[in-house]
């Protein structure tokens, strides 16, 4: 295959003689007309052979591969949209459930708290009426002890008298110094 | 495929051999059905084209692998394209396009490869393919719109004197459409290979010490690499810019 140039001739005659005698380029091959309807042919051939395989085969396939992505990527985002969505109501739907849970709770909480209180005051009546009756009882107490005391003090008294009486040499009178004793401690 | 043999005499480089159209299987007559290396290399990109939009997508899968990816990437750029270039209504257009721009890819891609034959590099395909666009669209034009197509030349945003001059150039530049569409491709496609291939002559003179030639290719290679993208871009582009022309002449 061993082909050589002679830069010498130019042009396309030399050229068209050059191809006829066996692969040697002389001037530009692309001027020798005697390939050109070789090459025409050839490439009609090629571009209707390409045309068809593009037309019938690979373009509705490609076109038919990136609608179908096209498609899939619109429901995926539809499909997204759908669950943010169902999302959103969740927590709304939590935020009602928490909101009426606490209702509930501060509801149970005041019921307790009358409850509570209700007991509270029947049990600060019942003390409070425990504390008067034992109040009562300790001034009874007292006032008998006091009453006690009084006639304790009388009888003192009366002896004390009738020995001061006695000692200062008199004759003691027991009514009257009864009744000057009761007298003085009324007074 | 283009094969050098030094000759004992020394620098000898042959940047053209790798566009020499030869037949496959021997012989010398070039017919029109002949099998040649155009046959093989465009019958490679066809099969590059099934590999990636065919094979690459049989998964259908919703979250796509890595060459799915690739088909997908490459339909919604082309798509987009279409869209954004030529409206709405040039949709309708989009396999057209789309077969062009990934052929003129492929093609492009196919011929970097080290012994590659570059189909794109030959004016003849190009002027094919631009040749058809201009057709496409100048007979779409006319059907769309019938006699409004010539609105196209008639730029009626200037001043009423300017108009008379500038629907000439327009109507010029028009026809000029299909010259630099195609020479713009086949032109850089095979300027880069040309000079990747001056450069792997210094490197084989040189021998082992070809550092600098070495480098060299791979700068050029890159750029290459960069370029084959870029005008099956711009070649899609254009397409659609007249396209565009076609269905809404009024500017």
């Amino acid at each position: 295959m061993a082909t050589e140039t002679t830069a010498a001739t130019e042009g396309a005659q030399g050229a068209a003689e050059a191809a006829g005698n066996g692969g040697e380029a002389v001037g530009m091959p692309q001027l020798d007309f005697s390939t050109f309807g070789n090459q025409i042919f050839w490439l009609v051939v090629t571009l209707v052979a390409i045309y068809i395989v593009l037309s019938r085969v690979a373009l509705p396939r490609i076109a038919a591969v990136l609608a179908e992505r096209q498609g899939t990527i619109t429901n995926d985002l539809a499909a997204a949209e759908e669950l943010k969505l169902q999302a959103v109501k969740a927590e709304e739907a939590y935020n009602q459930a928490l909101a009426e849970a606490r209702a509930e709770a501060n509801r149970i909480v005041a019921d307790a708290k009358v409850e509570i209180k209700a007991d509270l005051d029947v049990a600060i009546a019942k003390a409070d009426a425990q504390i008067a009756a034992k109040s009562a009882e300790s001034e009874k107490a007292i006032a008998e002890i006091r009453a006690s005391a009084m006639d304790s003090i009388k009888v003192v008294a009366k002896d004390t008298a009738k020995e001061i009486v006695a000692a200062l040499g008199g004759k003691a009178d027991a009514k009257a110094i009864t009744s000057a004793v009761t007298t003085r401690l009324k007074g | 495929m283009a094969t050098e043999t030094e000759a004992p005499s020394g620098l000898q480089i042959h940047p053209m051999d790798q566009f020499l159209v030869k037949p496959l299987f021997g012989g010398d007559a070039i017919n029109f059905y002949t099998p040649t290396n155009v046959t093989f290399w465009m019958a490679l990109s066809v099969l590059c084209v099934i590999g990636l939009l065919v094979i690459g997508t049989r998964g259908r899968a919703i979250v796509p692998n890595r060459i799915q990816s690739i088909a997908e990437l490459a339909y919604g750029f082309v798509y987009k394209m279409v869209e954004d270039v030529a409206g709405k209504d040039g949709l309708k257009y989009f396999p057209y396009i789309m077969t062009l721009f990934i052929f003129i890819v492929f093609a492009n891609f196919l011929g970097l490869i080290p012994m590659a034959f570059t189909t794109t590099s030959h004016i003849a395909v190009t002027a094919t393919m631009a040749l058809a666009v201009f057709f496409f669209v100048t007979i779409l034009g006319i059907v769309k719109n019938g006699f409004g197509f010539l609105s196209l030349f008639w730029i009626s945003a200037a001043p009423l004197v300017l108009r008379p001059i500038l629907a000439i150039i327009e109507v010029i530049s028009y026809f000029v459409r299909p010259v630099s569409h195609s020479i713009r491709l086949a032109g850089n496609m095979m300027a880069g290979h040309a000079v990747i291939k001056v450069f792997a002559g210094f490197a084989g003179v040189l021998g082992v010490g070809a550092i600098a030639p070495v480098a060299a290719i791979t700068a050029v290679y890159a750029l290459e690499v960069l370029v084959s993208f870029i005008q099956a871009y711009v070649f899609a582009i254009l397409t659609c810019v007249y396209l565009k022309d076609a269905l809404h002449p009024h500017h």
